[in-house]
Order: C-alpha cells, then structure tokens, then sequence
C-alpha cells in the first residue's frame, strides 16, 4: 500500500517537473516572440515608398480571426474539463471544435497573407512588411504545429481513451494554446488596432 | 447528487468569466479604434492598457496562475521572462529612437538634434 502511494507520488512528482519544463519552454517562446515585436515597432514606419499598415489591414476581418481564436482557446479549456469528469465524448466533442476554429484560422491568416502577396506586397517590399510576415508568420507557424499536436491527441484518445499520459499531454497542450491565444492578443493590438497610430 | 452537479457547474465558471471578459476587451478595444474619437497617443494608451488587462484575465482564468503552492517556479520564471522582455522591447525602442539622429539625411543634424531637445541657443 505504501509502495503503491510512493509510485504515486512520484509520478505526480514527474508530471509537475514536466509540466515546469514546458512552462520554461512557454517563458523562451515568448522571449523569441518579444524579440520580433520589438523589431516590427521599431520598422513599422520603414515603408521604402510602399504601402503603410494603414493602407493594407482590414480591421473587422482580423477582428473575425481574434474572436475564432479567442473562442479556440475557451473550448480548449472545456475539454480540460471534460477531461477531469472522465468523459471521451465530450473531450473529443471540444478538440475537435477546437480544431476546426484553430484550423479556420489559420486558412483565414493564409488567406489574408495571399492577398497581399497576390497584390504584389511580399516580404521583399519593404522593412516594414519583412517584420510584419515574420512577426505573424512565425505565430501562424506555431498554430500550425499546435494543430498537428492536436491532431495527434484526438487519435490517442480515441484509440487509447482517457489514460494519465494522455491527461498529462493534454495539459500541457492547453497551456500551449491558451498562451498562443495571448501572443495573438498583442498582435492584433500592436499590429492591427494601432495600424493608424503615429507616434 | 446535487452537490456533485453543483461541483460540475462550478468548474466552468473561470472559463466562461474569462471568455466574456475577453471578448468584452476586445470588442472595446476594437470600438474605440473605429469611433476614431481619440488622439494617437491617447488611444495608444488605452488600447494597451485593455491588451494588458486581457492578459492578466486570462493568464488568472484560463492558465490558472497565482494558484500554485510555494516555491512558485512558475511564477517566478514568469516574472523573469517580463523583466526580459521589458530590457528587449523597451531597450530596442529607445536604442533606435536615438540612432533615428545619425540616420535624419538633414544637413544640419546639430539643429534637429537641438530642436527635438528643446535646447535653444
């Protein structure tokens, strides 16, 4: 019985270690995300003749991506939930949207991308659009290998069910998204809302 | 039974707290963008300051900071990575706002330097 209680402990001993290491990978991630914000407001006005933020953003359709990513990451909280009341259909039922408001997302940002490349706007413009698709680009990345991970989780629960290691990645998933959702936040307001803003 | 149901309606009161406060911040930032009523630095201001407030809304309500036990590693290699980003940001701004002088093509850079200053002769 104590035996059985030390296991136990020291699994849950391990799933805290873990859980910390990923928080640290979270703490750099952001350092990197820190580093291509502060190089964008320092280039934002260095258009070299071509066309400014102003000119090129629309606000309402970022503001439609906010909000599909913003509702991503509250679903992603409910299947945490419905992970701790032990029930696959409705874990599945919140990945699953949680998948397919990621996935909408990032079709919309790829869109949004096309369009200007489309019009002739590249990264090669000017310094101003170099930071930008870098700065976004480099959170669209990470949305889409959130996306694979997730993908993987859905197939696990499915074959396995519900088993510790699946609760644990699951976690350390949401941690991952939510924290996706509030790089997104300073996006849209560093680089959309203040599109205008001339200081 | 009751109290078991109880107990699983409670859980989802951070989560759904913190998705509407979310999206209230964000439509409020977003209004006040278009209604175009403010000042530059004015709606700079105000703008960040809903951004910041969303952050703390949903570091408290979705990643569940503030309640870990002590010794708070997650705190405190988050409060690390702020003061980081802080030297990052804050640094690179006021770097290149001063390098912005040698790059000015004006001939006279003394006098624009003199003139940003408020330094009169």
């Amino acid at each position: 019985m104590s035996n059985m209680a030390t296991t136990a402990t020291q699994a849950e001993d391990t799933n805290s270690k873990t859980s910390l290491g990923f928080w640290i990978y979270l703490m750099t991630d952001c350092v990197l995300f820190a580093s291509l914000f502060a190089t964008f407001a320092v280039l934002r006005n260095n258009t070299a003749g071509g066309p400014s933020a102003e000119e090129l953003f629309e606000l309402p359709y970022v503001l439609a991506e906010t909000l599909i990513l913003l509702t991503s990451s509250f679903t992603a909280g409910l299947a945490i939930l419905a992970v701790k009341n032990k029930s696959r259909a409705q874990v599945l039922l919140w990945l699953g949207i949680t998948f397919v408001l990621g996935l909408a997302f990032l079709i919309l940002e790829i869109y949004e991308f096309s369009h200007l490349y489309n019009d002739g706007h590249t990264w090669q413009t000017s310094a101003f659009l170099s930071s930008y698709f870098t700065l976004v680009g480099t959170h669209g990345f990470h949305i889409f290998v959130g996306l694979i991970w997730l993908g993987v989780m859905v197939s696990q629960i499915y074959k396995k069910g519900i088993n510790n290691s699946v609760v644990k990645r699951l976690g350390l998933f949401s941690l991952f998204w939510h924290f996706l959702d509030i790089i997104w936040i300073f996006i849209f307001t560093f680089v959309y809302l203040m599109k205008g803003v001339y200081l | 039974m009751n109290s078991n149901s109880d107990k699983k309606y409670n859980q989802y009161i951070p989560y759904v707290t913190g998705f509407i406060t979310s999206i209230i911040l964000t439509l409020a930032a977003f209004y006040f963008v278009e209604s175009n009523v403010f000042e530059d630095i004015q709606l700079a201001i105000i703008i960040s300051v809903l951004a910041i407030g969303q952050l703390f809304i949903q570091l408290y309500y979705f990643l569940h900071m503030g309640k870990e036990s002590k010794p708070r590693w997650n705190l405190n290699s988050f409060a690390f990575m702020v003061l980081i980003v802080l030297i990052l940001v804050v640094g690179s701004l006021w770097i290149m706002h001063n390098l912005n002088y040698s790059h000015t093509q004006n001939q006279n850079i003394d006098e624009v330097i003199m003139e940003e200053e408020n330094i009169y002769r």
